[in-house]
């Protein structure tokens, strides 16, 4: 996601108004269909639900004598302070997508040094076989961990036959599921800048420290990690931000307690029709969640920028 | 670099893709399965790929997810091409800062919320200007659109800035215009990138779901969505077959397109080499 360029020399052969005949058109088409329908969003958030279609009131209206009349409210965000669904999915959204960050990194890191430390014709392949899951459904590859983990799946079948378990465990529909689902779904996301960063590394620097009699764990310890810690951090923002505001995997492996934002505002919209509240959730969960990150992934690009 | 792995590693890295492979391969065996019952290994049988021909609804999800994903796949390649372009070849212009941004924020906005906000716009449009009256085809390719062209973006940028420009600037001075020169010279070297902004955009606007469940109206169901509703309900053989089907074909084009393109870009640097070489 850190895409790095650098403009080049202006082009000479480009006049000022053959510029907008490039830039018009994608700009445009953003503004109207990604940036203005926030606008859309945040101005429904302060409407009331009806039951009417469209589901919510007009903010602007024309009174029987002829004024305009501009009707706010602030209900809907004040029911996001009241009704503790709200808060519950939100800390639970971000205490899943944490933990499951974590178990990204640690089973990932491992990987992504083996693939690293591998000779170069096997590291091509593994590095293929890394990606190719990330070009396959996700849908379906979602699906596919039901014949894993449910309760007659592969996983209970092959426990009960080497006898280590008596009844079935219960994985689908719990926590645990949308944990494994999240970690399935992402893996290659955290491999991936990893390997980039651990596939530069400079061998020689481990190879001094060993050469000097430490125990192999410590020039792992204090010359790897640190200098791999740019696609720690890379790999783990690749899976947190997709996790936090998921929808399908909570919805397809998790149980009823599993609730996730995307799952309330999902439910808010499609089982409940309350547009405003969800646009309220929504808004909420953009300004507090989204917007801290995308500030923080901007300035680390231009911090990057100029090395 | 040591040839030998620690056994340690070797075991991670084979439990990882063991992780990464076992459930697809279990999926396409139970879609042979002859039994009714999932969990139950009745016999080979491929009656639920013939069952999959008789049923229209997937039959007419599957047609229009694949006329949305070549409209939104290929307006997304040009307008995401022209964005790069603008991105990498104009050194200042008034709303680059903007640009930039609504070209990186798709990757980090939920789709959740993505979904929400383009329902809400053309819902309100339908509202002040009485468009679009339905929703259907035409704003799952809009909404598809503005999610895809990040990602061609992203891929073409790095490809674009990378070429050389001095091969431009030489097909300048022997007279061909911009457009020209852009056209002959330029788009040859960055359409590795515009392949790859294609097949990605398709898979992705193959695969969602969950901005398609919002744009889309009553009555255009996108194949990600029938899966979807009848795989809430839980596993059933014919959407094995069907999802077996969809990994196989999706992931055969993607190896096959891969390795042309890995194989052009080969025969490219062993002519060059040939070429300093003569």
């Amino acid at each position: 996601m850190t895409t790095q360029y650098w403009p080049a020399r202006a082009a000479p052969f480009l006049r000022r108004r053959v510029y907008w005949l490039l830039i018009l058109p994608p700009l445009l088409f953003l503004c109207v269909f990604f940036l203005i329908p926030f606008a859309f969003a945040f101005k429904i958030s302060f409407a009331d639900s009806t039951i009417a279609i469209p589901p919510f009131t007009k903010l602007f209206s024309v009174t029987p004598d002829g004024h305009y009349a501009l009707t706010v409210t602030l209900d809907n965000y004040r029911y996001l302070v009241t009704d503790d669904v709200y808060l519950l999915s939100y800390i639970f959204s971000l205490r899943t997508a944490f933990c499951s960050t974590l178990i990204c990194l640690l089973l990932g890191y491992p990987m992504a040094y083996g693939i690293a430390r591998a000779p170069r014709s096997t590291q091509t392949i593994l590095l293929l076989l890394i990606i190719l899951p990330f070009w396959t459904s996700f849908l379906l590859r979602v699906y596919a961990l039901q014949g894993i983990i449910s309760e007659h799946g592969l996983l209970n079948n092959l426990l009960l036959w080497l006898g280590l378990i008596h009844t079935p465990l219960r994985i689908m529909h719990t926590t645990l599921a949308v944990y494994i689902g999240i970690v399935y779904s992402y893996l290659p996301f955290m491999i991936l800048p990893l390997y980039a960063t651990l596939e530069k590394l400079d061998v020689t620097l481990l190879e001094a420290a060993a050469d000097l009699g430490t125990p192999p764990w410590r020039p792992f310890l204090e010359i790897t990690l640190p200098l791999s810690l740019p696609g720690v951090i890379a790999g783990s923002m690749l899976v947190f931000i997709p996790a936090i505001g998921e929808f399908v995997i909570p919805s397809l492996l998790g149980g009823p307690d599993s609730l996730m934002i995307g799952r309330v505002l999902w439910d808010e919209f499609f089982a409940n029709h309350n547009w405003p509240v969800a646009s309220a959730v929504a808004t909420a969960f953009l300004v507090l969640l989204v917007g801290p990150i995308a500030l923080y992934q901007h300035y680390q690009m231009k911090d990057q920028a100029p090395s | 670099m040591s040839a030998r792995l620690a056994p340690g590693l070797i075991a991670v890295l084979t439990f990882g893709l063991a992780f990464l492979y076992l459930p697809i391969f279990v999926l396409i065996a139970y879609s042979f399965n002859a039994s009714a019952l999932v969990t139950v290994w009745g016999g080979f049988s491929a009656a639920w790929y013939g069952k999959l021909l008789h049923n229209p609804q997937v039959l007419d999800a599957a047609l229009l997810s694949l006329e949305v994903g070549m409209a939104a796949a290929t307006s997304a390649v040009v307008l995401g091409t022209l964005a790069a372009v603008a991105l990498v070849r104009i050194r200042r212009f008034r709303f680059r800062l903007l640009l930039t941004g609504m070209v990186h924020a798709p990757l980090v906005v939920p789709e959740i919320i993505t979904g929400i906000t383009l329902l809400l716009l053309f819902v309100s449009m339908a509202q002040m200007f009485g468009w679009p009256k339905h929703r259907d085809f035409l704003s799952l390719v809009l909404a598809h659109i503005s999610f895809c062209m990040a990602y061609v973006t992203i891929t073409v940028v790095p490809r674009l800035a990378s070429a050389d420009r001095a091969l431009e600037e030489a097909a300048m001075d022997l007279g061909a215009g911009p457009l020209r020169a852009f056209m002959e010279i330029t788009l040859p070297i960055i359409a590795p990138a515009l392949i790859s902004g294609w097949l990605l955009s398709f898979t992705l606007s193959l695969d969602d779901l969950v901005i398609s469940s919002f744009v889309a109206g009553p009555g255009s169901s996108t194949l990600p969505m029938v899966i979807y509703s009848k795989v809430k309900l839980g596993v059933s053989p014919d959407m094995n077959a069907l999802a077996s089907l969809i990994i196989v074909l999706v992931g055969g084009g993607v190896v096959c397109a891969g390795w042309l393109m890995i194989r052009a870009e080969l025969q490219r640097m062993r002519d060059r080499q040939l070429s300093e070489q003569g």
